[in-house]
């Protein structure tokens, strides 16, 4: 599945690099602990976490993730939007909290096991 | 002139609701730690300092120095020293940590936070949840710390919860920390070993101690003029002859 089709079907706030939605979703991860992410997430996952450190974004890119769900309509900060937009990582926001939207996730068909 | 400061940076006393109730009352943390042989001690609990006058009245007829000291707890859940050489400027801090540090304790569940004076008599009890995490970004709080002349020290950082690492990655690029500390547990060689990114950083090592048995276990010795927060970031820079002189 698109990027763009999992923005528009759960209804997902883009706040930046909303013109690369074009990419595949391989999987999804959802965690708050940035070590843990880079140890365990996949290329082409969609990572859902609450944290909104810039940090964020140099993990998506390392790990070439699809892109990155912030939870709870949290706002991310000024510098990870900046960053997001320059390296070209969709960020994007929702109001839902953690469980549900992964749950939602998966009702599309997005899983964490390859 | 120069000499060596044996310091253990990172103590939490009764106030923190982690803390043996019984047994962390400032007068008895400076007992135990003259007479273990320490020059220096900072306390540091959970988003607090309201126990450093009890601290520092106790430490008087001693020549242990005290400093102001707070570990505060960030938006991302990454626990950070502050280290002052004034109650005033530590609760000037401590001001900017209480607006944004949400919610009330919980005694049954987290332990009481007690306030005593150097007689170990209890003044109050406080009831902010002090073991929760500040709504202030990372950047913030060192910011803050730096604000009031402090040492801004990232807290064991190998540790799987509440460290920079286990919650970003890794230390954000232009982070002004002073420097980061390493868990009694592994070491200033072991840290090296397994953080090497994390080579341009001074490091320490302090005791994190919630029990009285616990306090100076790891310690950092310091290569000083005096015992104050100015010297300590010429030593953790290695400048005009103040070093780090290893640890233990």
């Amino acid at each position: 599945m698109k990027l763009k089709d999992v923005v528009e079907r759960l209804g997902l706030k883009v706040v930046a690099a909303g013109e690369t939605l074009d990419k595949e979703v391989a999987g999804g991860f959802a965690s708050d602990l940035l070590s843990d992410v880079m140890a365990n997430s996949r290329e082409g996952d969609i990572w859902v976490t609450l944290q909104v450190h810039p940090n964020i974004i140099a993990v998506a890119t390392l790990k070439d993730l699809a892109g990155i769900v912030i939870v709870q309509g949290k706002k991310p900060e000024e510098q990870t939007v900046e960053k997001a937009k320059q390296e070209g990582v969709p960020l994007m926001v929702s109001e839902l909290q953690t469980f549900e939207l992964v749950g939602r996730l998966y009702n599309l068909g997005i899983s964490g096991m390859r | 002139m120069l000499r060596a400061y044996r310091a253990d940076l990172h103590i939490h006393s009764i106030l923190s609701p982690c803390t043996e109730i019984t047994e962390m009352s400032p007068r008895a943390i400076i007992e135990r730690s003259v007479q273990i042989g320490l020059h220096m001690i900072a306390v540091c609990d959970h988003n607090s300092c309201e126990n450093y006058p009890a601290l520092q009245a106790a430490s008087r007829t001693t020549d242990l120095a005290v400093l102001a000291g707070m570990e505060i707890t960030s938006q991302e859940e990454i626990h950070i020293l502050g280290l002052f050489d004034t109650q005033e400027s530590a609760f000037a801090v401590q001001e900017v940590v209480y607006k944004n540090l949400p919610g009330e304790n919980d005694e049954k569940t987290f332990g009481c936070q007690v306030v005593v004076n150097e007689h170990e008599e209890v003044i109050s009890f406080n009831k902010k949840l002090l073991i929760g995490a500040t709504t202030l970004p990372l950047e913030a709080v060192v910011e803050l710390i730096h604000s009031r002349g402090g040492v801004a020290i990232a807290s064991h950082i190998d540790r799987e919860a509440y460290s920079i690492i286990s919650q970003l990655g890794f230390v954000p690029p232009g982070l002004t920390l002073d420097a980061l500390e390493a868990s009694p547990s592994m070491g200033l060689d072991e840290a090296r070993r397994r953080f090497p990114a994390l080579a341009s950083f001074p490091l320490i090592t302090s005791s994190d101690a919630h029990s009285l048995d616990g306090i100076g276990k790891s310690s950092t010795a310091f290569l000083m003029a005096a015992a104050n927060t100015r010297e300590m970031k010429l030593a953790l820079a290695g400048r005009e002859g103040r070093k780090v002189l290893g640890v233990r």
